[in-house]
């Protein structure tokens, strides 16, 4: 992604951040539910200099029918970065980066969605990245919960997803671009505040055991804060004061 | 592979079962990985290679070693990528064509776990800086299914690049050239092993082999160096896991792990 500066300070004397956060501070986070016409349910979240649009469909019938099941729903997600996204042009067809991500986002989703009440439909899930700036699956992660529980569609609970790990040898909360890609590790997370699930949960870098355990319950506890947030946003939407 | 047969639903319900009084369907141990057969040097003509059995899956991984031009912004480092791919004799539903979803997700998370334990030491590949490196490729093929890719995949990379040995190359008229009989190993600082559990209802099962694969609720994949540091996880399949139960599969993994550090190792000894 570029603009990797070897002179750069991950983490100074007093404990503050390459973007001037504190250890365990977020960036900012601005979720707003809704906003698109044709979507049964939508969501826009800006996370530090991320932006991410989801629309969710459904349940509707399957095309092609042969993948659906006549247990349950089924759910799809499709996460995609526009080509204007990132530092240098991305193609725009899906890498095998962006497959991987939208299956780990559909497996972080599916505890949440009750598909069981659903057979022989489909609930689609498009993440569109419009800006991307580290974290993006976390961020889509908490906009499609939001997005999905706007389309009126019952769940158990709301996924919510920050990303914690390690620079400068200290654990942190939410890991932005020149953190990721200059710091020891990245562990998004994803969790369900009121079932106590995690349901996503990657790493990569190097942490020792007690690092381990430490990353988790900072990226746990991150989850919390941004959970907040997104009930915040369908309240804001359902029951704001709205003028219109 | 949406829908669930009777038969998945009855062996669900008899691997649970066994679960409750403590047992599992191969009769192992809930923390006991199948029995892993590491043969070296299979493929004489790749750089490394090895064919690995764990239980009844069996994977083949062959690396080559060749120079590349380095990536612009790392002209100072050699290059390293581990693939995976599910060969259709496989198994009867893996079909030919592009990878779907879970192949990518395979191969990415084997890669990932090699990668980010910075086995391969890639400054130690460089040719000459900005202008030639040593590119080093690990391909791992499935060729039967019995569960549990993930581990086998990267059994077969890590013991492949153990044993592999590189030519040395020297600039000559701009072109990288061989130097006869001058092959070594590869560098190497440590060894990653990748340990999956699966979680079937409340219970956690370390290498779970194919019947308990379709039976699972969720999958986490650990990855550990060989001073016992978390190097790389990912978490799989449609359930969560409690923080206590991620805390319980990171201390599981570096004590699974540890014992198959002993074997891989012992994989290059018998190779040398």
């Amino acid at each position: 992604m570029g603009g990797r500066d070897a002179t750069m300070v991950l983490l100074d004397e007093n404990g503050i951040r390459c973007d001037g956060r504190k250890i365990d501070e977020p960036r900012r986070i601005m979720i707003k539910a809704g906003g698109l016409k044709n979507a049964d349910g939508s969501a826009y979240i800006e996370f530090g200099d991320n932006k991410i649009l989801v629309g969710v469909f459904g349940p509707r019938d399957v095309h092609p029918k042969h993948m659906s099941n006549t247990d349950t729903g089924i759910l799809r997600v499709r996460y995609h970065m526009e080509p204007f996204s990132v530092g240098e042009r991305k193609r725009p067809a899906p890498s095998r980066r962006e497959i991987e991500i939208s299956k780990v986002i559909k497996e972080a989703l599916e505890p949440a969605v009750m598909l069981e009440k659903f057979p022989r439909t489909a609930v689609d899930v498009f993440i569109e990245v419009l800006q991307a700036d580290g974290g993006t699956r976390c961020a889509a992660l908490t906009a499609a919960s939001v997005a999905l529980a706007d389309a009126g569609i019952p769940m158990r609970d709301m996924v919510a997803a920050i990303a914690s790990g390690k620079v400068a040898d200290t654990i942190i909360l939410d890991v932005n671009n020149e953190e990721d890609q200059a710091g020891q590790a990245d562990m998004p997370v994803g969790y369900m505040p009121s079932l106590k699930k995690i349901t996503l949960l990657q790493l990569d870098g190097v942490l020792t055991p007690e690092e381990y355990k430490k990353c988790v319950d900072v990226g746990v506890k991150g989850c919390e804060v941004v959970y907040e947030l997104q009930k915040k946003a369908l309240h804001d939407k359902y029951f704001g004061d709205r003028k219109d | 592979m949406t829908s669930v047969s009777v038969i998945d639903e009855l062996k669900r319900a008899q691997i649970l079962e066994l679960l409750e009084q403590g047992k599992r369907v191969d009769g192992r141990t809930l923390d006991e990985p199948r029995k892993i057969c590491i043969e070296i040097n299979a493929i004489p003509k790749a750089n490394g290679s090895a064919r690995v059995y764990l239980g009844d899956t069996q994977v083949l991984c062959g690396v080559k070693i060749q120079p590349d031009k380095p990536f612009p912004d790392v002209g100072d480092k050699g290059m390293f990528m581990c693939t995976a791919e599910l060969l259709p004799l496989s198994h009867p539903t893996v079909e030919t064509g592009p990878p779907q979803a879970p192949v990518i997700e395979l191969a990415r998370v084997v890669d990932r776990g090699i990668r980010e334990s910075h086995m391969v030491d890639v400054s130690d590949l460089v040719i000459e800086k900005d202008k030639s490196v040593v590119g080093v490729f690990a391909d791992v093929v499935a060729i039967d299914y019995d569960g549990n890719l993930f581990d086998a995949c990267s059994y077969a990379a890590t013991a492949a690049l153990l044993t592999s040995k590189t030519p040395t190359w020297e600039m000559v008229d701009d072109q990288p050239s061989v130097v006869e009989g001058a092959d070594k190993p590869l560098p190497i600082t440590t060894i990653p092993v990748s340990v999956t559990m699966g979680k079937i209802g409340n219970y956690i099962v370390v290498d779970p082999n194919g019947d308990e694969w379709d039976s699972m609720d969720s999958r986490i994949t650990i990855t550990t160096d060989s001073d016992g540091n978390i190097v790389a996880l990912q978490k799989g399949g449609s359930d969560g896991f409690t923080q206590e139960e991620i805390n319980q599969c990171g201390d599981l993994s570096i004590k699974v792990g540890a014992k198959i550090r002993e074997q891989l190792k012992s994989s290059k000894q018998e190779s040398q």
